[in-house]
């Protein structure tokens, strides 16, 4: 795709390892957010991340695109480890989409136009041709009607699912979603999810931030749980909601299951 | 004021008439009106009595009268034989001159140190800062005076001035370059070149298309630069160079030939741009740093590079906010380019309000015209401004 500087860069295509991230440190200031964080994600796999505010689940998400740069550690995405090498970043960031908890579509540009604007400059293809993969995907989340609109004119559920067509037009390998829903309103949670839960049926690779515990259930193949910059537990949906291991795990879902 | 139409209806009994507030609106405008008009009548009347005592005749006519000084730097043709009309139009041009030039480098100034403001870089971020400090904190008039007495003045006479390669001289009287002398057959060398710029326009528009159409543009730089070089080289040999190179030649005291840049000129420009550069420094970074940091990681996970993120995604939503701001800054540069007068560059205020009133003393037609004048171009740029604001604006929703 793109050259890789100096040292070489091995794809690990036959393994199909999508994420791995392995010992990884982060500190903001004195905050440990993020403590010796392992996880391996394989390709086609689902993955739902949950744990109380400020366990790092976000950051570590984060750092899997190099939103966050993590300090010790090590992060490698679909075969490439990220580095502080600006190249090698945007090289991850064109393979990863990334759909994010606060609505941030273009509010400059029409819902077509934040659809074809990563294809047509990052990918260098042809508008014509970018503007009918946009119309494709913005049909497969059901709002190809309002292309021609301006984000503020749409709602906060219809806002989210263009976020998730912009983020499919770069034909991305593995999808991050960091708390989708939690700023939509509750009647909007619903077609969000469902495009969420097409979105798994095609088998993407998607690490989910959230406490849709419902959603964890019907797509995930594991659930994983974080505390104090830690993976706590970390286990399949019907294993992790019915028989948790670790006692921060049985507070938390007691928590928010009622 | 009062507006009659939405008064509440008077309270039945009372018989104060102000405490009605129809009679009361009524009242007081026409008090008003009285008031403006016979200030303005007694204004009339005191200047017309003044004016008899005075023995100053009324009107325009002095326009046409010689005025008999003259100006060092003239964007017309002009001597002292010309009339005041002309001194007018000369200075307006010089006013424009350095208004217009201003503009558009304290533009480039406050975009260049704005975003500098906001480096990750300490050392970039903290002289970025250290300069919008001392600029807009020190008078424009000091600052005017410090580059035309304490930098400019203290340069070399002519006889000992700076050269660079015995054509560029830098002296006390000015900076002198070569300039262009025009032979027979010269306008074909000039419909070459702007044939050049066009057909480099035109390309400029293909490459665009064909980005369009197919993702990559086109590249043209070694098109660009035959057509803008290469042409107006062939031609000019072809047609045994009729335009030459006037270098400028020390002649007695002082230089022959050559275009010069006074130093009047160059401490006011120098002054006025690094001054209004800082203002506008401090718009761009309250404008870049409006936009929410969200947008530019939502860019940023979609593969953008940091370029094409501040490109597409900030500054056009930045420059929302930037505009309305940037318009008062241009309008304070070319009001401000009138504190010429300090320093003798011979712009409107200091040829036309300041040696033609006192010369002529129509003190009131002066006035009147300059105040007009500077009045006109504000409000030109106020409404180039405006109309691009407003297509700036259209594309929010």
């Amino acid at each position: 795709m793109s050259e890789h500087g100096s040292s070489p860069v091995i794809r690990t295509t036959r393994n199909a390892v999508a994420v791995e991230l392995s010992g990884v440190h982060k500190w903001f200031g004195e905050f440990h957010a993020l403590d010796g964080v392992d996880l391996k994600v394989m390709r086609g796999e689902r993955v739902v991340v949950c744990g109380p505010s400020g366990s790092g689940k976000s950051t570590m998400i984060r750092c899997i695109n190099g939103l966050e740069m993590h300090q010790r550690g090590k992060v490698v995405v679909d075969g490439v480890e990220l580095t502080d090498n600006l190249k090698r970043i945007d090289e991850v960031r064109r393979e990863v989409g990334m759909v994010f908890q606060s609505l941030n579509l273009f509010p400059h540009l029409t819902v077509l136009e934040n659809c074809t604007l990563a294809p047509i400059w990052v990918r260098h293809m042809p508008r014509r041709e970018a503007e009918a993969l946009a119309m494709q995907y913005l049909a497969r989340v059901y709002i190809p009607e309002q292309a021609a609109k301006y984000p503020g004119q749409l709602s906060g559920g219809q806002q989210q699912r263009v976020a998730i067509a912009r983020a499919l037009c770069m034909n991305p390998k593995i999808m991050l979603f960091d708390e989708p829903t939690s700023a939509l309103d509750p009647e909007m949670v619903k077609e969000v999810l469902d495009t969420m839960v097409e979105l798994a049926m095609d088998g993407m690779t998607m690490i989910v931030v959230s406490h849709e515990m419902g959603f964890a259930r019907q797509v995930a193949n594991r659930v994983v749980f974080m505390d104090f910059g830690q993976i706590v537990e970390s286990a399949e949906p019907e294993e992790f909601f019915s028989h948790p291991k670790h006692e921060r795990t049985k507070l938390f879902l007691s928590q928010i299951l009622h | 004021m009062t507006e009659p139409g939405k008064a509440a209806p008077a309270a039945p009994g009372r018989a104060m008439p102000l405490a009605d507030p129809r009679f009361r609106s009524i009242f007081f405008q026409t008090v008003l009106i009285v008031t403006v008009l016979a200030a303005g009548y007694v204004a009339v009347i005191n200047a017309d009595a003044n004016l008899r005592a005075q023995r100053i005749a009324t009107g325009l006519g002095f326009l046409d009268h010689p005025a008999g000084f003259g100006i060092n730097q003239t964007l017309i043709a002009y001597s002292e034989a010309d009339s005041y009309g002309r001194v007018f139009v000369v200075g307006l041009l010089n006013t424009l001159l350095v208004s217009v030039i201003g503009i558009v480098l304290a533009t480039i100034v406050g975009f260049v140190v704005g975003i500098a403001r906001l480096s990750s870089n300490w050392l970039i971020a903290r002289a970025a800062g250290a300069y919008v400090e001392v600029m807009r904190n020190l008078p424009l008039l000091f600052q005017i005076l410090f580059w035309y007495l304490a930098v400019l003045g203290t340069l070399p006479s002519p006889r000992q001035s700076l050269s660079i390669a015995d054509s560029i001289f830098i002296s006390n009287r000015g900076i002198i370059v070569p300039s262009f002398a025009f032979g027979d057959g010269a306008e074909i060398v000039l419909a070459a070149l702007m044939l050049g710029i066009g057909a480099t326009a035109a390309l400029g528009m293909l490459s665009r298309h064909r980005r369009r159409a197919t993702g990559r543009p086109l590249t043209l730089w070694w098109a660009a630069v035959l057509l803008l070089v290469g042409l107006p080289l062939a031609v000019l040999a072809a047609t045994d160079f009729p335009i030459g190179i006037e270098r400028p030649v020390l002649r007695g005291f002082n230089f022959v030939g050559g275009v010069r840049m006074l130093p009047e000129f160059a401490a006011l420009l120098i002054a006025l741009v690094t001054y209004t550069g800082a203002f506008i420094a401090e718009i761009v970074r309250a404008g870049i740093l409006s936009v929410h940091r969200s947008q530019t990681e939502a860019a940023y996970a979609l593969g953008l590079t940091r370029g094409l993120a501040l490109r597409l995604i900030v500054v056009p939503q930045a420059l929302r906010l930037i505009v309305p701001p940037l318009t008062s800054q241009y309008l304070n540069l070319t009001k401000n380019s009138s504190l010429a007068v300090a320093i003798g560059y011979p712009d409107l205020f200091a040829v036309f309000a300041g040696t033609t009133l006192n010369q002529t003393g129509q003190a009131i037609e002066i006035i009147a015209i300059t105040m007009a004048i500077y009045l006109l171009l504000s409000l030109t740029t106020s409404a180039l401004m405006n109309w691009y604001n407003a297509r700036m604006r259209l594309a929010e929703r």
